[in-house]
């Protein structure tokens, strides 16, 4: 299957004196899933409409494939697109569902990409059913179906698990992403959802307020967050407020050793709860004690909340597997919060 | 599978999609600005310009105006029209608010024929209350002594306008009492608060908007109509009926455009304090919101069950007498039955009127809802701009002009000699076309609820598989609003069958259309042949709507597989 690699050039689009898009610049490789990722009103669906036509950018470029479509309509472009709500027609059946973009093909041709389409998405035997007799797990994937069928080199996905229960959608986006590698078309998924982001993406594009924050893989994402708010945003963690002592840190009364110790002179430290340890039996760096305020069992995870002693009224949080949880006496605990794993944000 | 792919890339690149679309939705919204500004804006500019700066000698200009305000005969009916229009505004209203209340909130048997006898009004002129109301309380009336005075007068005026409102104001608190939130109820009851007060502080505050609305367009309705007053005002003349005989019976066209001009008054005024409350009132009703349904309640049931057989008495007595007296063979001397008042063709014009009526109705059915719901999804579903927004604009004018100023106005502006257009005047096709912008703006609010429904991406996944917008508007858009077109279609039928207000500046001895058969037959003397003209007219109104809803809900039931997509 013929597909496309993605090129942004600071993509610009204000609503009046609402700044939706503000200099968005992307690269997407052939055949590359990546997920534009955000908290509702970041500008990931602006993006994901203006690469569509369906909204027109103030500013910048848009290349399928070196190709210029940023001011090409809709129809010119080369794309099939999943939306939130699948816009699935209701007054026509599956096939007719399916066959809608296929008219120039001619019937013959037609019926067979249907019956092929079906079968790829595992829905043969019901194309004669309307969309409202179908779960939504079967509607999302005949509005796949649809938006595959004329094979369009590059597929765009607007929130495609967002209408269905959490039950299937872990099921469904494993589906999806093994069908798009099969494919090999280049995808971009619109998500808030940083777990399916995580389980799907090649790449991930981190939005908020209209600019990417980061664009890694989704461990680099995790593990290395370029800002304050993609470390907030992704994953949960802790912050203190610091003041530079040359490798370490002054946290309150206490002083804490860096790994990567940065130029500013303060700042905030971040660190994620699983990378905190609680009552270690090995001696560690930036060891403290402090008081256990609460913990919650999650099921495959214990979370404690604590305060440092010489920290008083800062709650922080620690996670570990239920059956690491360290012998308890009492309220008084043990942590370390290794230097490795402290990242230094100005 | 390859050649497949090579055979849908070459065809997605040849279809020249793109510019029928632009042409489809530009084309269609300048066309309708074309349709609006010639139909709606330009007679009223017509008619503004021959009040103010008119040929005095025909009643126009300032100092006619003047004149004209300031004298004693206008204050005089003036005072007529509006102590009548008040009048009916009391009695209408809250008989219509406890009659939706019924409807809506109570567990009173047999809805669906109660509300169809209700609406009984809407299918003939407003002449006909008038008519009925003469063969019951006239000089000859069979119930003659209950008004010694003779109906004639503010009394008649009064009945007969309220049971040609009477609809109208039901059908607007219908809907303000049509949604409840069943929690709020449920949450009143669990404080302990009485049926009274759950109305007081629930029902009221939300359905408050709706009686103002339905009583500013009761008084409306009143100000601005001449076919009640003109049957049984007698000598309480009203202004409405001074606009129809300075244009109609003088020749005073600046004096009919005057009073056209000060009749715009109270629908502006009414109009733009409604939608100033519309506004606040918006989102009353949240979307998790539970449906209230009433319970049983015998006391309640039993009193609203009263009412409702009362107001339904009196609409089937004045309608079944306006229908007997038609059948009559010569009141009140021979009372024996025939057809004799329907030998309408020794009357001038008489079975023409009738046929012109159908044609009137049906051209205007068709033509207008088509051209009405294309419009509405070129305004819902494309891209916002200037264009659209001024289109809104004109479409919502005609809600806030009534029949008779529409009517002066088409007077004004295409009997203009040096109006290219001025061809049409005196044609079935002007009456066509005014009856389609008068009754405009419901139809194309109807059109844009059910498109509004519809999911706003249906369009953006017709564009990305490359689908002409219009073929999808056919295949897609047009199946799923089927049953709002047909509702479109019975209204413009309905309305252009009943309709006087407007036509009866328009019309020439080959376009005379019924209702103005009834008014001219009335004028003349002969009540039977208005009566059976008027029973012909609500026959043929009825049983159209009738049949309409058979195919709308025959429709719904061959949908059904797909329809229940809305529950999704």
């Amino acid at each position: 299957m013929a597909t496309v690699d993605l090129q942004l050039h600071a993509i610009h689009k204000g609503f009046g004196t609402f700044k939706a898009l503000d200099g968005v610049s992307l690269d997407v490789a052939a055949g590359e899933l990546v997920c534009l990722l955000g908290p509702s009103g970041c500008g990931k669906t602006t993006l994901l409409r203006c690469i569509a036509g369906l909204e027109r950018q103030d500013n910048g470029r848009i290349l399928f494939s070196g190709r210029d479509v940023s001011l090409l309509p809709p129809q010119a472009r080369d794309y099939g697109i999943l939306f939130q709500s699948y816009a699935l027609f209701p007054n026509l059946t599956v096939c007719q569902n399916i066959a809608y973009g296929l008219t120039a093909l001619g019937r013959e041709a037609s019926r067979n990409r249907v019956a092929e389409m079906l079968d790829l998405v595992g829905l043969t035997g019901s194309e004669h059913k309307y969309p409202a007799q179908l779960s939504g797990g079967q509607q999302q994937r005949v509005a796949l179906a649809r938006a595959l069928a004329p094979s369009p080199s590059l597929l765009l996905l607007d929130e495609p698990m967002s209408a269905l229960d959490a039950q299937v959608r872990e099921h469904l986006c494993i589906e999806l992403r093994s069908l798009q590698r099969q494919l090999g078309i280049t995808t971009l998924m619109v998500t808030h959802n940083q777990d399916e982001a995580m389980l799907m993406a090649d790449r991930i594009a981190v939005m908020n307020q209209g600019r990417v924050e980061q664009y890694a893989a989704p461990q680099a994402i995790y593990d290395a967050p370029a800002t304050p708010f993609v470390a907030e945003f992704v994953g949960q963690g802790n912050w203190l407020p610091y003041q530079r002592d040359g490798a370490h840190a002054r946290v309150g009364g206490l002083s804490l050793r860096l790994a990567k110790p940065g130029h500013s002179e303060q700042g905030r430290l971040f660190c994620r709860p699983e990378a905190v340890l609680v009552n270690p039996v090995s001696e560690q760096d930036n060891l403290f004690s402090a008081r256990m305020r609460d913990m919650t069992f999650l099921g495959n995870r214990c979370r404690l909340s604590f305060e440092l002693d010489d920290l008083p009224g800062h709650a922080l949080l620690a996670e570990m597997a239920p059956e690491a949880m360290p012998q308890l006496h009492g309220n008084q605990i043990r942590v370390a919060l290794p230097p490795h794993s402290l990242q230094v944000f100005a | 599978m390859e050649q497949v792919m090579a055979m849908i890339r070459g065809a997605a690149r040849q279809r020249p999609a793109d510019r029928a679309d632009r042409l489809f939705v530009q084309g269609g919204q300048w066309l309708m600005l074309a349709l609006l500004l010639l139909a709606v804006l330009l007679p009223l500019l017509a008619m503004l310009w021959r009040g103010i700066f008119g040929d005095p000698s025909q009643g126009g200009g300032l100092a006619a105006a003047a004149e004209l305000f300031g004298s004693a005969n206008f204050r005089w009916l003036l005072g007529n029209s509006l102590k009548s229009a008040l009048a009916v505004v009391l009695i209408v209203v809250p008989l219509a608010y406890g009659f939706a209340y019924a409807l809506q909130r109570t567990c009173v048997p047999g809805k669906g024929v109660l509300r169809g006898i209700s609406l009984l009004p809407l299918f003939a002129p407003s002449m006909l209350p008038g008519i009925a109301l003469i063969y019951l309380f006239g000089n000859q009336g069979v119930l003659r002594d209950i008004f010694p005075d003779s109906i004639y007068g503010f009394w008649g005026v009064v009945l007969g306008q309220a049971i040609y409102t009477f609809p109208h104001a039901l059908m607007v608190l219908l809907s303000a009492l049509a949604l409840a939130d069943a929690r709020l109820f449920d949450a009143a009851s669990s404080m302990g608060a009485s049926p009274w007060r759950a109305f007081r502080s629930i029902t009221w505050p939300g359905s408050r908007q709706g009686v103002f609305a339905a009583g500013c367009l009761v008084f409306t309705l009143c100000i601005t109509d001449f076919g009640v007053p003109v049957v049984v005002g007698g000598d309480y003349q009203v202004l409405a009926l001074e606009a129809y005989k300075a244009v109609l019976g003088q020749q005073q066209f600046g004096r009919g455009a005057l009073i056209g001009l000060f009749l715009l008054l109270p629908a502006l005024l009414s109009f733009t304090v409604d939608l100033w409350l519309r506004r606040r009132q918006r989102d009353a009703m949240g979307g998790r919101a539970q449906a209230y349904v009433a319970k049983p309640h015998r006391r309640r049931d039993g009193a609203f069950m009263l009412l409702v057989l009362s107001v339904c008495a009196v609409l089937l007595g004045v309608f079944g007498m306006a229908v007997y007296s038609s059948l009559v063979k010569f009141w009140p001397y021979d009372l024996s039955l025939s057809l004799h008042n329907y030998a309408f063709s020794e009357l001038p014009g008489g079975w023409l009127a009738y046929r012109n009526s159908l044609t009137l109705a049906i051209a205007s059915a068709v033509f207008g809802s088509a051209l009405i719901f294309t419009g509405s999804y070129l305004l819902e579903k494309t891209r916002q701009s200037p264009l659209t927004q001024t289109l809104r604009l004109l479409c919502f004018i005609p809600m806030a002009v009534p029949g008779l100023v529409l009517g002066l106005g088409y007077v004004f502006f295409f009997n203009l000699p040096n109006n290219p257009l001025n061809g049409l005047y005196g044609s079935l096709t002007l009456l066509v076309i005014c009856t389609v912008a008068h009754f405009l703006t419901t139809a194309q609010m109807t059109a844009a609820t059910a498109l509004r429904q519809l999911d706003s991406e249906f369009e953006a996944a017709a564009l990305s598989l490359k689908v002409p917008l219009f073929s999808h508007f056919l295949r897609v858009t047009l199946p799923m609003c089927l049953p709002a077109l047909l509702d479109i279609v019975r209204y413009l039928f309905v309305s252009a069958m009943t309709t006087v207000s407007a036509v009866i500046f328009l019309y020439s001895p080959d376009s005379l259309v019924a209702s103005v058969a009834v008014l001219n037959m009335d004028d003349a003397g002969n009540v039977g042949g208005a009566a059976a003209m008027s029973t012909l007219i609500l026959l043929t109104s009825a049983g159209v709507s009738l049949l309409l809803a058979g195919a709308s809900r025959g429709l719904l039931r061959r949908s059904q597989a797909w329809r229940g997509a809305a529950n999704h």
